[in-house]
């Protein structure tokens, strides 16, 4: 068991004074405000969830939407049936055993096929989904009728964050964080100490998956009403890479700076312009790419790390 | 038969939009996402030209060509080339130029949805039919795959029989031994990259003529065209002109005789098995 360093005592600290503040945001407001905070709670539970698996491997997995459709379905279907959180522990069954699958059949190659692979597959399974609607039941839509109210929601999604940040902190300290450390520096040395690399990258997706569907387990109820395109919109997958990729992969928090910013103003265009969200995807994109490769993080790291050798020099 | 024919004519334009990629990535080395893209343009332009110009889409090909050529050669030395020399492995490149080419993907299609609106075209061209053994085609299908079959041939031939088809292939096989026998492999994956572009735009302005197509559709050609690229083995055209025809006649066999909406998953069923058991793809060489 590795110590717990004072460090890790103190960003706990900071972390419990942030959720109970954040917590307390319901009480404030109950009308656009929360709506937008859940919002952001929601891109930041996806983002972090999201960078649980990419963020050491690189590996881009644009199954965000599909984890999260069937995540959405799972408590559409059952929300009459069964309790609510026993919904969510089949969501998390559901989305871990489809993306263990996944995992298997794409992580053993090189990355580009797990790309490809996770392109189609919200599509892949909407078209199921549908298929499976329009021939076996009755309606291509669903209800899901609760008596939660957004505020439930957002705090439901707050606590899975934290959760989802304690899960990392973990694998962080255990063997699976070691390996992972290692193949993401290098994957050939990984595999000359003796690392099954493809078995704990498909280890690392699971989780993922798994938190990813929970999360949209978790929003079902806000929907209210369920049917394939809204559910499975791909749209959501290339946001959560977008806002990670932005504030940057290294760090589980790293994604936080990214998400608030392009919440707000991915909104904002896309509530006056709505037929130019894409474009504004698009610039996102090369803009990381060409400006911000190691994320707003990076950047901020740089200047902080070229202050504070002003700050020496001047000393000397 | 009837399936396999629809599903060959169907193949024949996704065999375009495939050898265009696969030249695009096993030369140029770059997963161009936005292939779909330069698909869905070249449908609108074909589209214009013949409504309000009547210029016939096959003639139209002859001005589309050059177009695409001199766009992509710009997208690669603009945008690509920077990534490629500040790449220091492979997979470094490979993370780089997918978000590049994301970043395309998406600046085009938010063009082309705010120039055009996400309603569906399409006109009609040569839309009358024609019998083979029994069963009426649509000519317009007929003629495309034909003119798909000629330019995947011209290509084949030079890249095969030609001095600077040789040298593209031996960028495809290793760019730093090409340099080494005085390749300027620079120039060389640009004209490649243009070239697939080319391909493809070419691949487009056939679609079209029987096609309906729509700004946002570029995506779901983007996937499956990977997916031909990967069964036929990455770089290799004769690997991608067969697998467009399976994947062709799985599509058409799968809406005829299951349901139209499982198309996407026809496409997903071969591409696990060819991820279970040749990722190499149909005609590549295990390596290793």
């Amino acid at each position: 068991m590795i110590k717990i360093t004072k460090d890790e005592i103190r960003i706990l600290l900071y972390m419990v004074v942030a959720v109970a503040i954040l917590a307390c945001l319901p009480l404030l407001d109950q009308g656009y405000i929360l709506s937008l905070g859940l919002t952001i709670v929601m891109y930041v539970a996806l983002c972090t969830a999201w960078v649980l698996f990419s963020g050491p491997t690189h590996y881009i997995s644009l199954a965000t939407a599909a984890f999260f459709g069937l995540g959405t379905y799972v408590v559409g279907i059952g929300i009459d049936v069964l309790p609510f959180p026993i919904l969510l522990i089949i969501a998390a069954l559901i989305g871990g055993v489809v993306s263990g699958l996944v995992g298997i059949a794409t992580l053993r190659l090189s990355g580009v096929y797990f790309v490809i692979f996770t392109l189609g597959m919200a599509e892949l399974i909407r078209q199921i989904v549908t298929w499976i609607q329009t021939n076996f039941t009755t309606g291509i839509g669903l209800y899901v009728l609760t008596d939660f109210s957004e505020a439930h929601i957002y705090w439901m999604l707050l606590a899975l964050t934290v959760l989802i940040f304690i899960t990392g902190w973990l694998i962080n300290r255990s063997r699976l964080g070691f390996a992972m450390r290692i193949i993401g520096n290098d994957e050939t040395v990984a595999a000359h100490v003796g690392i099954d690399s493809a078995k704990a990258k498909v280890l690392l997706f699971l989780i993922s998956g798994a938190y990813i569907a929970v999360i949209g387990a978790i929003l079902a109820p806000r929907f209210a009403y369920i049917e394939p395109p809204s559910a499975f919109n791909p749209m959501i997958s290339f946001l959560v890479v977008i806002m990670s990729l932005m504030g940057g992969t290294r760090t589980l928090w790293a994604p936080l700076i990214g998400v608030v910013p392009f919440t707000l103003l991915f909104d904002m265009v896309s509530a006056r312009f709505p037929n130019h969200s894409s474009i504004l995807l698009g610039i996102a994109f090369l803009l990381i790419v060409y400006l911000i490769p190691d994320g707003l993080i990076g950047r901020i790291e740089g200047i902080t790390k070229r202050f504070s050798k002003k700050k020496e020099r001047t000393h000397e | 038969m009837e399936i396999i024919i629809t599903g060959i004519l169907l193949g024949g334009a996704y065999a375009l939009i495939a050898v265009g990629l696969t030249i695009q990535y096993g030369v140029a080395r770059i997963m161009n996402l936005a292939t779909g893209e330069t698909l869905v343009a070249s449908c609108f332009c074909t589209f214009w030209m013949f409504n309000s110009l009547k210029i016939n889409p096959i003639l139209g090909i002859f001005l589309i060509a050059p177009a695409a050529f001199i766009l992509n050669w710009a997208i690669y030395s603009l945008l690509l080339l920077p990534l490629v020399r500040r790449a220091k492995n492979k997979a470094m490149l490979e993370v780089d130029s997918i978000l590049a080419t994301f970043g395309i993907l998406f600046l085009l299609e938010g063009l082309m949805l705010v120039g055009f609106g996400g309603e569906y075209f399409s006109y009609s061209f040569l839309s009358t039919s024609y019998t083979i053994a029994g069963t009426a085609y649509g000519l317009n299908r007929i003629v495309a795959f034909l003119a798909a079959v000629l330019i995947t041939g011209t290509l084949y031939v030079f890249l095969t029989h030609t001095r600077y088809g040789t040298s593209v292939r031996a960028v495809a096989v290793d760019p730093a031994a090409a340099g080494l026998v005085a390749i300027n492999v620079d120039r060389v994956s640009a004209f490649a990259f243009a070239l697939g572009g080319v391909v493809t735009a070419a691949g487009g302005t056939l679609l079209s003529t029987f096609y309906t197509f729509n700004a946002s559709m570029g995506v779901v050609f983007t996937m499956k065209a990977l997916i031909i690229v990967i069964m036929g083995g990455v770089g290799d055209v004769r690997g991608a002109v067969i697998a467009a025809l399976i994947l062709g006649i799985a599509e058409t066999a799968t809406a005829t005789l299951i349901d139209p909406g499982l198309t996407i998953a026809a496409t997903y069923f071969l591409f696990i098995l060819i991820l279970l058991f040749r990722p190499q793809g149909l005609f590549g060489r295990q390596t290793t």
